[in-house]
């Protein structure tokens, strides 16, 4: 581990761009989502503004939550703060990277996800608990898809550490893996399922029957939904940093060009707007899915990212 | 020769113990207070000696007790001194909090059942030293009986009693096999030395029918399936820090025997002996985990938890076993790394949520979790204390448990060279079978703590609930302590285990490791992959703190408690919230087949409608029922000779007599 000056630069310019413009990334793909659906589009800074106006209100906490309850919104907050230090948005010389690679780091959404279902059964509401059934449902269908996504790559770069994995990628021969796409399209469902977007679950609803994201935090308010909300952007962030770093990993700045950092920013914006348009495209054109086929659909992506695995030990091993 | 006189002071010190409390038989306070914390600290000894012999050379030595000329050898190696340290570690907490666990009028005599509980430390500590057929076996019987009498010790409930003697009938037939596959090995030859043993040149089919038999009589006592029937019924009958030795550090012994007869005996063997341990181990760990969440009793979904970490546990020695036997010590070492370090975290994660529910069952009279509920408001310690046995149970990192699923999926990850291209096809889909483990791992935890701990008491009297006693907490504690350190500093276990693989395998990760200080863990190569467990507390941490600064920072409200929102519905009760049943619906809607569902719907004309459903295990009534159906009709067979009349008897005799003497003239 080799800490230098451009390294703790290259980190805390991460942690400052994804605190920063992760609730920028929820609004650009919520004005695109509203433009698709012809509707008028909030402003972009709509996500900031929930965000301030949360942070005036008033917390109401219930009689019986205990301190879990409380702590969890910055455990949240926490964990995908480290996700997005972890993930190589710009640089891949970065100090905080070696202490987790992608398994650590499918470890960390686990460790964020055990404390937010937790929570929602603290408080001990129907909803809560159905919440954190349904959460925990889609968690362990999602995690070993998410791992084997991965895999196929580290299968390929022969790291499973992210920065690594990126600096091998962006300078291989061929340009397209067979199983790289299969891994692709897991990863998308994952990263929908995982962010709660509209095949899972719709993040603009409070319908009882079909609410999963919206039930785990239906007791917060006040400063601790504030938490919960910039956490959910955070997530959305590094998940679409990583299907960017693993696929498309162009532009990031490695360790030795730390100048290549002035261009690795507006590559990363170009990259997530983009992307950004793309998840709005694919939340209008898709419908909400009954719950029970969540399950055959993250299956799916756990067979396909199998498959993946499989294609890359016939065809590239 | 100094650590295993020591040893062998520790071990009769503890059948000193036991004797002392027969005289003290009744007195509970006594043998609780005093007795059971002066056995945890021989423990606290024993590990310690083991783990300074861990890196000292191997000795040996002779105990002249048993039959005339057939002393009993002893000696202890590394291997035995890493899972000498696992019991020793295991009794410490396990002891200090029966301390404050056993009561009067409770089953068993107290005295008693001191000293059956430290005559089965013995036996333990005793089989992992045994270094001849002879003294293994009678120790492993010597464990197997301790433990069914501790099982039984709520003797009066026909339900423990019936746990218990499956439990002994699979005991048993397990160390039949045991039995056999020493009785292979030794070749003829009449002595069965272990030294003897791995001097044998045996002819690829006995060496694996020796395997197989060692499979089979281990896999018996560790619960791999489909011989794991007896584990889900022994665990919940017995008292919980009984449950939790057993879990926690019985179980290992087994692990230990395969290993000592696979890796060291048998010399690692056939690579298709690999492919056997791997699927053994992964279908018991999807199995087990499946059902552990499904489970609506809460030391029944911990023991069907521990057949899924056993299932891990045979799947990493599997893994190892094919490695060696292409010749790739290195991955080889990588595998039984990841298998040792699971072994240990498992004791110390599974004794810790054991415990847990004893104090539980203790504080409330429950274990169904149907009436459980909201006990971390009146049981802060043990639920706190049991949340780290939880988030290290669910695999998560920082803590125990991550570090060897990392160490696993890293030894799957890295194995693109297999001369065998089918297993190189295998290995991917193993490597998911795992993930999928883990995660459902995670499902149980959650149910477990949440169902437990969280959401309001299902039951009235729950409010009532009193916290664990102070040696309970300390039992607690230390487990939980444990969770932490091995989580945060895997650099010095692997240290400690590295003396293990070089003793089976001549190779280990201890080089590689060090070659990165012991912050970060990177067993492989620096590029390949990294986990600093301690940095990436920190970075949890700071990130934490940064969340409490920034919001204390723009933050303009206030804080006030009051009712839950509940979609503003006021009228809920704790009814209202998941059961058990209620929270394992999606996984026995997703695993249906894995299991024998019975329904009983009411009709809509009930006026007192009853809901009931049974969750059952396919292979109990797939494998074990006509088993025991074929054993009664031989037995009903049998009967129909014994026709009760004198006359019919003395004919047998004189039949008997008349084949003899054709036989002799012959």
């Amino acid at each position: 581990m080799n800490v230098t000056a451009t390294g703790i630069l290259a980190q805390s310019l991460e942690i400052a761009l994804a605190l920063a413009a992760a609730p920028l990334l929820l609004g650009w793909v919520d004005q695109w989502r509203a433009r698709l659906q012809n509707r008028s589009a909030p402003p972009l800074t709509q996500p900031y503004r929930v965000l301030r106006k949360l942070f005036h209100k008033e917390s109401v906490v219930a009689d019986s939550a205990s301190a879990l309850f409380r702590l969890t919104p910055y455990v949240m907050f926490g964990c995908m703060t480290l996700a997005c230090a972890i993930v190589p948005t710009i640089s891949t010389d970065l100090p905080l990277a070696t202490a987790a690679d992608a398994i650590a780091l499918v470890g960390l959404f686990a460790l964020a996800r055990t404390f937010i279902a937790l929570a929602a059964m603290d408080i001990g509401t129907a909803f809560g608990t159905m919440g954190a059934r349904r959460e925990m449902l889609i968690g362990f269908l999602a995690e070993p898809a998410l791992l084997m996504a991965l895999f196929s790559t580290s299968l390929i770069t022969h790291s499973t550490s992210l920065a690594n994995m990126v600096d091998t990628l962006s300078h291989r021969a061929t340009v397209l893996e067979p199983s790289l796409a299969f891994a692709g399209v897991a990863f998308t469902i994952v990263s929908l399922a995982e962010n709660a977007r509209v095949p899972v679950d719709n993040p603009a609803t409070h319908l009882e029957l079909t609410m999963i994201h919206e039930a785990l935090v239906l007791e917060y308010s006040g400063r601790h939904l504030a938490m919960m909300e910039w956490a959910a952007s955070l997530k959305l962030f590094a998940y679409s940093c990583i299907g960017l770093a693993m696929f498309f990993p162009w532009g990031i700045a490695e360790v030795d060009s730390p100048l290549a950092m002035l261009f690795a920013v507006p590559a990363l914006v170009f990259k997530l707007a983009i992307g950004g348009v793309l998840l709005a495209l694919i939340e209008t054109a898709s419908a909400k899915m009954r719950i029970f086929r969540v399950p055959e659909f993250l299956a799916t992506a756990f067979l396909l990212a199998v498959i993946g695995l499989l294609v890359h030990q016939l065809l590239e091993a | 020769m100094i650590h295993i006189d020591w040893i062998l002071v520790i071990v009769a010190a503890w059948l000193v113990l036991g004797i002392w409390a027969l005289f003290a038989l009744h007195r509970t306070k006594f043998v609780a207070r005093r007795l059971f914390p002066l056995g945890g600290l021989l423990g606290l000894a024993l590990a310690g000696v083991a783990l300074d012999a861990l890196f000292s050379t191997a000795e040996v030595a002779q105990l002249l007790i048993g039959l005339p000329g057939l002393p009993m050898h002893l000696r202890l190696d590394a291997l035995s001194a890493f899972f000498l340290v696992v019991i020793g570690a295991g009794v410490f907490g396990t002891s200090l909090f029966s301390a404050g666990y056993f009561r009067a009028g409770e089953g068993t005599a107290p005295g008693l059942l001191c000293l059956e509980y430290h005559v089965f430390l013995a036996a333990m500590a005793m089989v992992v030293l045994a270094d001849d057929a002879y003294a293994f076996m009678v120790m492993w019987e010597t464990m197997a009986l301790s433990s069914f009498f501790l099982v039984t010790a709520n003797h009066r409930v026909a339900s423990v009693r019936q746990a218990a003697y499956l439990y002994l009938l699979l005991a048993h037939i397990g160390a039949v096999a045991i039995l056999l596959c020493f009785g292979v090995m030794q070749a003829n030859t009449g002595d069965y030395t272990f030294a003897n043993l791995r001097a044998q040149q045996l002819s690829p089919m006995w060496l694996s029918i020796a395997f197989g038999f060692a499979v089979f009589g281990f896999g018996a006592k560790a619960g791999l399936v489909p011989v794991h029937v007896w584990l889900p019924e022994a665990h919940p009958a017995a008292p919980s820090p009984v449950s939790a030795l057993l879990s926690a550090v019985m179980l290992k012994t087994a692990i230990y025997g395969l290993l000592r007869i696979t890796f060291d005996l048998l010399h690692g063997g056939l690579w298709w002996w690999g492919a056997v341990l791997l699927a053994l181990g992964l279908i018991s760990a999807l199995m087990g985990v499946v059902f552990s969440t499904v489970q609506t009793e809460m030391k029944r979904l911990l023991a069907y938890s521990s057949i899924e970490n056993i299932g891990l546990i045979v799947a990493g020695l599997g893994l190892a076993l094919i490695f060696r036997s292409y010749g790739m010590a290195n991955l080889a070492a990588l595998a039984l790394t990841a298998a040792m370090v699971h072994v240990l975290a498992h004791a110390f994660f599974k004794s810790l949520l054991f415990l847990g529910t004893g104090a539980v069952l203790h504080a409330t009279g429950e274990r169904n979790l149907g009436k459980l509920g909201g006990l971390i408001r009146s049981m802060p310690w043990v639920a706190w204390l049991v949340f780290i046995g939880v988030l290290a149970g669910a695999g998560l990192p920082p803590l125990a448990g991550f570090v060897s699923e990392w160490l696993l999926l890293q030894s799957f990850l890295f194995t693109t060279a297999l001369p065998n291209s089918f297993l190189d096809m295998l290995i991917p889909l193993v490597a998911a079978a795992v993930a999928l483990c883990v995660a459902l791992a995670g499902y149980a935890m959650v149910k477990f703590f949440g169902v437990i701990f969280l959401g309001q008491p299902r039951e009235e009297k729950l409010l009532r609930a009193h916290d664990a006693n102070v040696w309970q907490r300390l039992g607690l504690a230390w487990f939980a302590a444990g969770c932490l350190a091995m989580g945060l500093f895997p650099v010095p276990l692997i240290d400690a285990i590295d003396r293990v693989t070089n003793r089976l395998l001549g190779a280990g990760l201890a080089q590689a490791v060090h070659a990165n200080g012991w912050v970060l863990l990177a067993p492989i190569g620096l590029e390949r992959a990294s986990y600093g467990p301690v940095v990436f507390l920190g970075g949890v941490g700071a990130g934490i703190t940064l969340g409490l600064l920034i919001a204390r920072r723009l933050y303009r409200g206030t804080l006030r408690r009051g009712e839950p929102w509940a979609c503003g519905y006021a009228g809920g009760t704790a009814r209202m919230q998941d059961t058990a049943e209620g929270f394992g619906q999606p996984i026995r809607q997703i695993f249906e087949p894995f299991f024998r569902i019975t329904r009983d719907l009411p009709s809509p004309f009930d006026v007192r409608p009853h809901y009931r459903v049974l969750t059952q295990d396919r292979l109990w009534h797939g494998v074990y029922m006509p088993i025991a159906r074929l054993v009664d009709w031989l037995a009903r067979g049998v009967s129909w000779l014994q026709q009760g009349r004198i006359s019919i008897y003395l004919m047998y005799s004189f039949l008997t007599l008349l084949i003899m003497l054709m036989l002799v003239r012959l």
